[in-house]
């Protein structure tokens, strides 16, 4: 493919290795001339990859030996109908990389989603902070050692203040009702309310 | 059923011995009331049936009854006062303001030749100061509101309010130069005499910008910038809740009513009809005065909203030029005919 | 916030701050299409700056892929755009299917464009409707439900919902067309084009409309693409890129249908592709059928297809270590699920290009699925399509990159 040609001529160093799956090509490289790289499959007349289409990233957890993490990149070029992959590797004691939004502007959000979800920042970045979670959310949900659901005590901090408010407030309810799953007492309010509550409809 | 005869001895029964002409007042006001409910009940079928649906239909007979069903709902939903409002007495005042400064003007218009609550001689001046009035209000719930959004509404309505009143007003001009008085009594009279019977030929760019200043006096679509649901979540009237809520509603309406009414008393003849009938002599005017309510409420279910700067260079940069154009227009049919 | 505070404290420092005007266009809001957050800072009218905030609808699609199965994330991806979610599961499974070397039948392939573009009338006549309740023409948004509702009646005959389908899967499609629904979609295909010009009297040359949309949210073509704009709001600004003609799938290259291109770049021009779309899609839809007539009585579904239901329990993590390959049985031989490898498939929604990369380790659940959403991208380049706009602009952009949150958010 034209572009792994230019590539090996240009950035030969900087390739980890190249290759082909179910008929998309993709590249891996290190990640610390991934700037240029990017910048110069954007640019190069032959190539023109004007539009990132994704920008994301993989844990491999445990599966691979010097890096964890994998930033990808997904290329491709309207003018001339080139797909290419470049995946940059980038370790667990120092996931940071540069960021690409001086190439693309779409990257901004790209590289917040992934900030957020997998903790891998982005040097030179414009306005890094969190973009899905809530801003005070600690962890990075993505990454393969974090929960799917969380152990009682170490739920959102927010989440807990909004059940305790809910739990206060309930006393001004027109039935005292406290939210399902909270009060220590649901079996006699729940009888008494019974024995109540029949004289009124909703 | 000598109908004119009837209310005339009730009439002067109340005038010999209460000295107010409450009959009459009474009965305007209970009339423009049901007017209003039912006002609300045809906006909802026309757009309805405009709409490809059935408006409302459960509450009553083919859905007559949904005014009262309204009313009695709001009436009993709960009265909420935001905590930090700019000042509760101005916040509870301001829809009052706006609804008796619509209702008001509804004591000077004649409905037929002798049927005017008050028949003052500037009764056009007194119609045209409440419709600014009706501005104040909106202005001071916006800013008692003390929320972003509804500060914004009530600027902008307040800013709009004003600028159409200049071209409503430059338009009235050439209907009181025609008619030699601000009397609307006279006007009426002085349309019957004319050689057109209604003032609407002559004075044709008048009605026109004037129909236009009139929807965009009572902030109805295409130009409901201030309370366009989408943009500000209903604009200056976004804290109030039930009964006052119910009072800016109405408020509107009555403007509706009272700017129909007016539209045909200056310019479609007030109550001249090609025939007399018998019993009913206000029978021409209601059928003016609905056709011009069915014009409002079509213009809403069409058109889409004006963005405000749009609004605005419309209000000054075209109706107030074709306004005084009018006039000078006006003024030379005077001189030749 | 933080990033807030410094350029508050450096303006300070130099004397030229300004309080601004914030306004927040919260989470409620009649005209966000879901719920987005954006937090506008005025100046008067004017619009200096503008923040959009997601994540109110964050699900975890991504992470909860990991715990299913390929067959089970279908029901996954109908959630993402649902307005329109069967062309959300064609995507998916033709992800799928190429990681996997699956080939499906043509009958399945012609039945998937059949819905995958009364997916795409539906969601723009949505895209009408709500766009023009915005600006302030409520009759157009009646007109459009009752064309939609007569699609989505014919959805439920189809595959049993109106709104998420799950009608492709791994393989194929579900459930074979009936005769009955053939006949209404030849009744939709001659009755709708007679429609379409019914909102456009409307609103097409109405002055006040033309006003509002005309040279509002202006984007030039090069600009598009760097903020990665896709789909018609990319093709309202000149540039022709609509991935099935670019990049066909499915049996687009054997259909003929033209791509709806404006050059203005403003709302006026999306808004006018989108119509053109619609009738392109009317077109696609009349030969389909034709085609369909074609090739009665075969299957929809490939021989090979991995079930509904793929035979293990659920796991309670997601694989955070390699773990031993599972596999099912086709015809009494164990065969991994999905081999090993990634892949990109981007496909074209009626919002723009959706894209799947699926990472697969060799087991029956994908290690990492992660879904290119377009609103997500749209939402990212409000901003700039808003630079100098009035605040009542604001919406007219919004409803003009049809966003929906569920895709946006995942």
């Amino acid at each position: 493919m034209r572009a792994l040609e230019l590539l090996q001529e240009k950035f030969a160093s900087e390739i980890v290795k190249t290759g082909e799956t179910a008929g998309q090509h993709y590249v891996i490289v290190n990640r610390e001339k991934i700037v240029e790289i990017l910048r110069f499959l954007h640019d190069h007349p032959e190539l023109l990859f004007d539009h990132l289409a994704d920008l994301t990233a993989i844990d491999w957890h445990g599966k691979k030996k010097d890096y964890r993490f994998e930033v990808v990149y997904n290329l491709y070029s309207i003018r001339y109908g080139y797909f290419l992959r470049v995946k940059a590797q980038v370790p667990e004691d120092d996931p940071r990389i540069d960021s690409v939004t001086c190439i693309w502007q779409v990257a901004n959000w790209f590289e917040r989603e992934v900030y957020d979800m997998f903790g891998i920042t982005f040097n030179n970045h414009p306005d890094l902070r969190r973009l899905l979670m809530p801003e005070d959310w600690p962890g990075h949900p993505l990454r393969k050692d974090y929960p799917l659901s969380p152990e009682p005590e170490q739920e959102w901090q927010g989440y807990k203040e909004l059940k305790e408010k809910a739990k206060r407030l309930a006393e001004f309810d027109w039935y005292k009702r406290i939210p399902p799953g909270l009060s220590e007492e649901t079996q006699e309010s729940a009888q008494v309310e019974e024995e109540e509550g029949h004289g009124t409809s909703a | 059923m000598d109908v004119q005869g009837m209310y005339q001895a009730a009439n002067h029964f109340l005038l010999k011995y209460l000295g107010i002409s409450l009959f009459k007042s009474l009965v305007i006001v209970v009339v423009a009331l049901l007017h209003v409910a039912y006002a609300t009940y045809a906006e909802r079928k026309i757009i309805g049936r405009m709409q490809q649906r059935i408006g409302p239909n459960r509450v009553g007979p083919r859905g007559l009854l949904q005014p009262i069903a309204d009313v009695l709902k709001l009436l009993g939903k709960e009265d909420i006062t935001p905590s930090c409002v700019d000042s509760r007495a101005v916040f509870m005042v301001a829809p009052f303001i706006s609804l008796v400064a619509g209702a008001t003007s509804l004591a000077v218009l004649p409905i037929w030749e002798n049927f005017v609550v008050t028949n003052v001689n500037a009764s056009l001046l007194v119609v045209l100061a409440m419709s600014s009035l009706s501005s104040f209000g909106v202005i001071l719930a916006g800013w008692a509101s003390n929320s972003r959004y509804a500060f914004l509404g009530g600027l902008r309505a307040g800013a709009q309010v004003v600028s159409y009143e200049i071209a409503m007003a430059l338009s009235l001009v050439g209907v009181m130069m025609l008619a030699g008085s601000m009397n609307l009594v006279e006007i009426v009279k002085a349309q019957i005499a004319s050689p057109f019977k209604i003032y609407a030929i002559p004075q044709i760019i008048g009605f026109f910008v004037f129909m236009i200043a009139a929807v965009a006096e009572t902030n109805r679509t295409p130009f409901d910038l201030p309370e366009a649901e989408t943009e500000l979540v209903a604009g200056y009237f976004v804290e109030y809740s039930a009964m006052r809520f119910a009072l800016f509603y109405l408020a509107e309406y009555f403007g509706m009513i009272v700017m129909s009414i007016l539209a045909v008393v200056c310019y479609l003849g007030g109550w001249y009809g090609p025939f007399e009938i018998p019993g009913i002599p206000f029978f021409w005017f209601l059928v003016k005065v609905y056709f011009l309510i069915f014009f409002y409420i079509w213009i809403r279910a069409t058109l889409p909203r004006y963005r405000y700067d749009q609004l605005m260079g419309l209000g000054w940069k075209v109706l107030i030029p074709l306004a005084l154009l009018n006039i000078v227009i006006t003024g030379f049919i005077k001189i030749l005919f | 916030m933080a990033q807030a505070l410094e350029i508050i404290q450096k303006q300070q420092e130099a004397e030229e701050w300004e309080e601004p005007y914030l306004v927040n266009m919260g989470p409620q809001h009649p005209a966000t299409h879901g719920v987005l957050r954006i937090f506008l800072e005025l100046d008067g009218e004017y619009i200096v700056h503008c923040d959009p905030r997601i994540g109110y609808l964050h699900r975890g699609i991504e992470k909860l892929s990991e715990t299913f199965t390929y067959s089970q994330g279908i029901v996954l991806t109908d959630r993402l755009d649902y307005i329109a979610s069967a062309a959300n599961n064609v995507g998916y499974c033709l992800a799928v299917e190429k990681l996997m070397g699956l080939e499906v039948p043509r009958r399945a392939q012609i039945i998937r464009v059949i819905v995958a573009e009364m997916a795409r009338i539906a969601s723009h006549l949505l895209w009408l409707a709500t766009h023009a309740l915005d600006i302030g023409a409520m009759t157009v948004f009646l007109y459009c439900f009752r064309d939609r509702e007569w699609l989505l009646n014919i959805y439920e005959e189809i595959c049993g919902a109106r709104l998420t389908h799950t009608y492709p899967v791994i393989g194929g499609v579900r459930l074979d067309f009936t005769q009955h629904i053939i006949d209404e979609l030849y009744r939709f295909t001659e009755e709708f084009p007679n429609r379409i010009p019914e909102y456009e009297t409307l609103i097409d040359v109405n002055r006040i409309w033309l006003k509002r949309t005309k040279g509002v949210g202006v984007i030039s073509g090069e600009e598009a693409v760097n903020l990665g704009l896709t789909g018609p709001s990319l093709r309202g600004s000149g540039v022709r890129y609509d991935l099935r003609k670019n990049c066909p799938y499915l049996i687009y290259d054997e259909l003929d249908f033209d791509m709806a291109v404006e050059y203005e770049g403003d709302v006026y021009a999306r808004y006018r592709v989108r119509m053109k779309e619609m009738r392109e899609a009317n077109k696609i839809i009349r030969q389909c059928l034709d085609k369909l007539a074609e090739c009665e009585g075969e299957p929809v579904i490939a021989e090979d297809a991995p079930g509904l239901f793929m035979p293990f329990g659920k796991l309670k993590k997601p694989q955070a270590s390699p773990h031993p390959k599972r596999g099912y049985l086709i015809k009494g031989v164990e065969v991994p699920v999905v081999p090993e490898g990634e892949v990109y498939v981007a496909t074209e929604v009626p919002k723009g290009e959706l894209g799947f990369y699926i990472v697969s380790d060799g087991s029956g659940h994908p290690w990492r699925m992660r879904i290119r959403a377009p609103s997500f991208v749209h939402i990212s380049a409000i901003p700039a399509l808003c630079k100098g706009q009035m605040v009542a602009d604001i919406i007219a952009v919004i409803g003009s990159v049809d966003i929906v949150l569920g895709e946006c958010d995942r």
